[in-house]
């Protein structure tokens, strides 16, 4: 076993409203920053975890995303490995 | 119809065939199909298809309700707008008006709850704002299938989520509503929403197209690809893999543009810069565009490349059939399209104009000027084929309803322990854990709030106020649908009076399941034959309301669920009575009779796991009596409190006015003595029964006030501190607990099921 | 004695705040957010609400507008600034009031009435209450959850600026009193020269009988009695 630390991004599916980017966007936009042409918030999410395998952790954290995670309906994910992997027992 | 028959119109290039699997997907007969050609003389073209399939839909034509509909009565001399519009409008005196209406969203809240709940919230607020009205209340009224299954729970915390969070952030007080949970709705929820709006009688705007070139305008948010569909969905049974293949028609809500746009329209109306205004609602831009040039006999000219829209290379079929959310059309008068951009503008929202009012009774589509639709408006609209089915009961229910239910009449151990058992079932028990997540107070005109029989939200600069509630228990609808319905309507009216409110109209919300099945189209006829009756005793019309068929998933109908939304009208604020005891020593007297039916109770729900039994019998004369009697007394101001019987029967209600809200609870000792078995004459749910406390020097004249009315009362014992507890003698039965036992029975239900910590999600 | 509501896209008790000043005998005029100037204003009221529809942070993008720079002068030259729930929000954003509102402890909307004790009677907005008054006063928000650095919770509570705290109906402090998880059961706080008061609370939301209390009226009639008698 070792540990593993994962980054989960979540975002708004394509194309769906996201009424959060949007009013960011309009902010951004007032506040002189003319060039920002779309806004989309998501939120990111860190796991430490123990598994066998790098593989083993992104397929186990991308069962979670699905289960509890991202909203499947609304929502898209990534999950990729951010922590350098270490003997969990030491 | 008109005469206009359609101009040849060459396929679109990139648009689909259209073959008898494309006219099927669209939800659409051969039959169906056929009258399209006839009305178009030629095929239509993939986005005529489109447009057709969409206002022929359930959803939009009412191609299997209009019929029934209409035998329901709709005029009184109070009611200023019957159904046909946004919403219906009623006077409620001092020269304000009432825009109400219900809308369910159940379809949309079974795939995704929170943004289907949300959305539910915001159509039927713009239904109303486009009226003139500001809306000043929110109900919901929610049924869902048994709390200890986690999809269930699920549902039940995202749609109470979506609700809030929308009317919160909009800031719409919620004054009341229902929540029924039974496995009848396991696998199809009911989201219904209603929303109340109050105008000056000369600020009310209907949702016409009149007047060549007058422009159209798209206001609010953009176009994306949202909902396509959305409307022929909610048309449709709901299969196994709806979660998948639904998914990209979900919409999402967005109450921060919906409180900009609600500001904006008012202002916009106010202005007199525009003609007409209407949401895009369902079946978006082309249900709102046809339908206003329907209801002005005119045509509307429509050019796709004006619309913004969201999403880059949009067809001309996604931008009509998008229900992308918070957007209306707007009729401006020639000439003030720029003072409407301005008032958009101040809102930071956009106004575009997309089209055009024209003469020639058609709906014409382009795109890049070249015409992709043209469609006579008139039959678009009002030549969606209606049907009438044959309707046969199911055997089942007749068996069900015929059961013998004697040897439930004998409890099973200690009648103490059943009634703490029925008064902590989620159906009977208190429903803070929702209404707390709700915003009750903002705009500060709510006067009851919820927890009682009927919200109260007062009109400011009056001595007015008016009442809503919704109510239908659909197990006796389904037991029993003409009786079931009666229910409904009494049910409602009863609860406007225990506030005090005269009955006034009604918006109904009729859910049930696929009405193409003789069995359901036998409860969804006899609902509304039913509802008639009612409203017609209790001269309380119809002024508008939704249909949501197809409410099944993999063939199981839900309960057939007409949902009843009732308002009311207080003349005086002061003489408002609540549900809650409020003093000790007060004599409690019942009004009406038990007519000893335990059928479609809560008491077998949850002791016996059965919905069986006849339902209770509706007395039409005697129901209005009640009511009568019951305005009488509270305008002699000698009621102290009133609250209906219902869920949970005689000892539910004495037990809910005992605790109150649970800040200052009493106690009760009373004693029945009728010729009913114990259970029957405590967990009984015979309608016409109102529990009311008096002072003890009033209680001569509340019984002389009855008689009067003929209305059966009897003290049936006293209001006592709350250290007395609640103490019940019927005939040689008796049943006692302290205060403290019916309080976390009664408030702990829910939260002890949604609170735990494995009660999220499934 | 005229006072400005503040309406952001997005605020909802803005007229509600607007007639509870006119009770008090208050001039109120409703400010858009793009408007500027405050000058011949005597007090400023933030409204609550869900400006910018509570996105990113909850006042983190109305503290953006236009109006908060005028505010903030206002408030800097003394001037008596009153945000209520997304009020408050917007004020702790702006840094005129020190900390942050987090989500509410169980993650809810909470909307019910609660108690809440008055800790100071000396400020300019709670002359017309005791301390130790008991209030009962409604109210509705998702993030009320009052959270600072350590150093300033101390400071607080050792200047004396915590104003209204959550307590139970019989004034004391008490589990399940306080709705959202604050910090010292705090509902409500001042700037560190007093004039900024921030609060989640509605009163003016319990300004008639009719609608259930009449706590709040004394928070307007101190304000206005304390610009009259300035």
């Amino acid at each position: 076993m070792s540990q593993y630390r994962l980054e989960v991004r979540v975002k708004p599916r394509p194309g769906l409203l996201d009424p959060q980017g949007k009013a960011v966007h309009h902010s951004l936009n007032s506040l002189g920053w003319d060039g920002v042409s779309d806004v989309r918030v998501g939120k990111a999410i860190y796991i430490d975890m123990d598994a066998e395998s790098a593989d083993a952790a992104l397929e186990a954290v991308g069962v979670m995303c699905r289960k509890l995670l991202a909203n499947p309906v609304t929502e898209d994910f990534e999950v990729s490995l951010v922590g350098e992997a270490k003997d969990a027992g030491s | 119809m008109t005469n206009a028959t359609a101009m040849p119109v060459p396929p679109r290039e990139g648009d689909p065939e259209i073959t008898a699997e494309v006219v099927a997907d669209h939800g659409l007969s051969p039959e169906e199909y056929e009258r399209v050609q006839r009305i178009m003389g030629r095929d239509p073209t993939f986005t005529e298809l489109g447009v057709f399939s969409a206002m022929w839909s359930e959803h939009c034509g009412y191609k299997n309700s209009k019929r029934l509909l209409q035998l329901l009565p709709t005029k009184a001399p109070w009611v200023i707008q019957g159904p046909g519009e946004n919403a219906g409008v009623i006077d409620v005196g001092d020269g304000f008006a009432l825009a109400f209406k219900i809308e369910s969203h159940n379809h949309p809240s079974a795939v995704e709850p929170y943004q289907g709940a949300a959305t539910g919230v915001g159509g039927i607020l713009r239904d109303i704002f486009t009226m003139g009205a500001r809306p000043v209340a929110v109900l919901d009224s929610l049924r869902f299938g048994d709390l200890d299954s986690g999809r269930v729970r699920y549902l039940f915390s995202g749609v109470v989520s979506g609700v809030g969070d929308y009317g919160n952030c909009v800031g719409i007080p919620n004054i009341g509503g229902e929540v029924q949970f039974d496995r009848g709705y396991e696998g199809n929820p009911i989201v219904n929403a209603m929303c109340l709006g109050l105008m000056k009688h000369e600020e009310l705007i209907t949702a016409a197209a009149t007047g060549g070139g007058s422009p159209l305008m798209a206001v609010g948010a953009r176009t994306g690809r949202d909902g396509i569909h959305g409307a022929t969905f909610a048309s449709e049974e709901l299969s196994e893999d709806a979660d998948e293949s639904s998914r990209p028609q979900v919409q999402v809500g967005d109450p921060f543009t919906e409180k900009l746009l609600l500001e904006a329209s008012l202002e916009l109306i106010a202005s007199g810069a525009i003609s007409g205004i209407q949401d895009m609602g369902a079946a978006g831009i082309t249900s709102s565009a046809s339908e206003m040039a329907g209801r002005g006999g005119s045509g509307v000219e429509l050019e796709m490349t004006d619309v913004p829209v969201r999403e880059e290379g949009m067809t001309p079929y996604e931008i009509l059939l998008s229900e992308s959310q918070e957007r209306m059309l707007v009729v401006a008068h020639p000439g003030r399209e720029d003072e409407v951009r301005e008032i958009l503008e101040k809102w930071e929202l956009e106004a575009a104009v997309i089209g055009q009012v024209t003469d020639d009774g058609k709906f014409r589509i382009l795109e890049n000027g070249k015409v992709v639709a043209d469609i006579p408006a008139l039959p678009l609209t009002d030549g969606c084929p209606t049907y009438e089915r044959e309707g046969k009961e199911a055997e089942e229910i007749t068996a069900l309803r015929e059961m013998d239910l004697s040897e439930h009449m004998i409890p099973e151990g200690d009648l103490t322990k059943t009634f703490l058992l029925v008064l902590g079932s989620p159906n009977v028990a208190s429903k803070q854990w929702i209404y707390h997540q709700y915003d009750t107070t903002v705009r500060t005109a709510t006067t009851v709030r919820p927890g009682g029989d009927s919200g109260v939200v007062r009109i400011r600069g009056t001595n007015r106020a008016v009442a809503a509630t919704t109510d239908c228990n659909g197990r006796f609808v389904y037991l029993e649908p003409r009786t079931g319905a009666l229910a409904a309507v009494a049910e409602a009216a009863r609860n406007l009076v225990c506030v005090g409110a005269l009955p006034t109209a009604i918006t109904n919300n009729l859910n049930f399941g696929n009405p193409l099945k003789a069995h359901i189209y036998y409860q969804l006829r006899e609902s509304v034959l039913g509802m008639r009756d009612a409203c017609s005793a209790f001269e309380t019309p119809v002024t508008g309301g939704n249909v949501s068929l197809f409410n099944e998933t993999d063939g199981k109908a839900i309960y057939p669920t007409p949902v009843i939304g009732m308002v009311g009208v207080i003349d005086d604020v002061s003489k408002i009575t609540r549900h809650a005891f409020v003093n000790a020593g007060d004599d409690i007297v019942l009004l009406g009779t038990n007519t000893g039916e335990l059928g479609g109770s809560e008491y077998l729900y949850v002791t016996a796991d059965l919905v069986a039994g006849e339902p209770p019998s509706v007395d039409l004369e005697g129901e209005r009596a009640l009511q009568q009697a019951v305005l009488k007394m509270n305008h002699e101001e000698v009621l102290n409190s009133a609250h209906d019987c219902s869920e949970g029967g005689l000892v539910a209600a004495l037990a809910q006015c005992a605790l109150g809200d649970g800040e200052a609870p009493l106690g009760i000792d009373v004693a029945i003595d009728e010729d009913l078995r114990p259970v029957v004459s405590l967990f009984g749910e015979s309608q016409g029964r109102i529990l009311v406390s008096v002072s003890p020097e009033n209680t001569d004249q509340v019984l002389a006030l009855a008689r009067r009315y003929e209305v059966p009362a009897q003290k049936i014992g006293t209001v006592t501190a709350a250290d007395g507890g609640f103490s019940m003698k019927v005939r040689d039965a008796s049943l006692s607990a302290s205060m403290a036992e019916l309080a976390d029975a009664y408030f702990g239900a829910i939260p002890s099921i949604m609170d735990a910590p494995e009660g999220s999600g499934s | 004695m005229k006072v400005a509501v503040i309406t952001f896209p997005g605020s909802n008790c803005d007229y509600d705040l607007y007639k509870a000043a006119q009770q008090v005998g208050g001039d109120a005029t409703f400010m858009w957010h793009r408007e500027r100037g405050l000058a011949g204003y005597d007090a400023v009221l933030l409204p609550g609400g869900f400006s910018y529809g509570d996105y990113l942070r909850a006042g983190a993008i109305a503290r953006m507008s236009p109006i908060m720079a005028d505010v903030i002068t206002f408030a800097n030259a003394g001037g008596p600034v009153l945000g209520i729930c997304n009020g408050f929000q917007i004020l702790c954003e702006s840094g005129l009031l020190p900390g942050a509102l987090m989500h509410n402890e169980s993650m809810k909307f909470q909307s019910k009435d609660v108690f809440l004790r008055v800790e100071r009677a000396d400020t300019l907005f709670t002359a017309d209450y005791e301390a130790g008054q008991i209030l009962r006063i409604p109210i509705a928000h998702g993030e009320g959850n009052y959270e600072a650095d350590k150093e300033t919770l101390e400071a607080l509570e050792s200047e004396g600026r915590v104003v209204f705290r959550y307590v139970d109906s019989s004034g004391e402090k008490s589990e399940g009193a306080n709705p959202n998880g604050s910090w010292h059961d705090i509902a409500g706080i001042t700037n560190e020269s007093g004039n900024v008061l921030g609060m989640m609370p509605h009163p003016e939301r319990a300004m008639e009988e009719l609608l259930g209390s009449t706590d709040g009226i004394a928070l307007f009639t101190s304000l206005v009695a304390s610009l009259q008698t300035s």
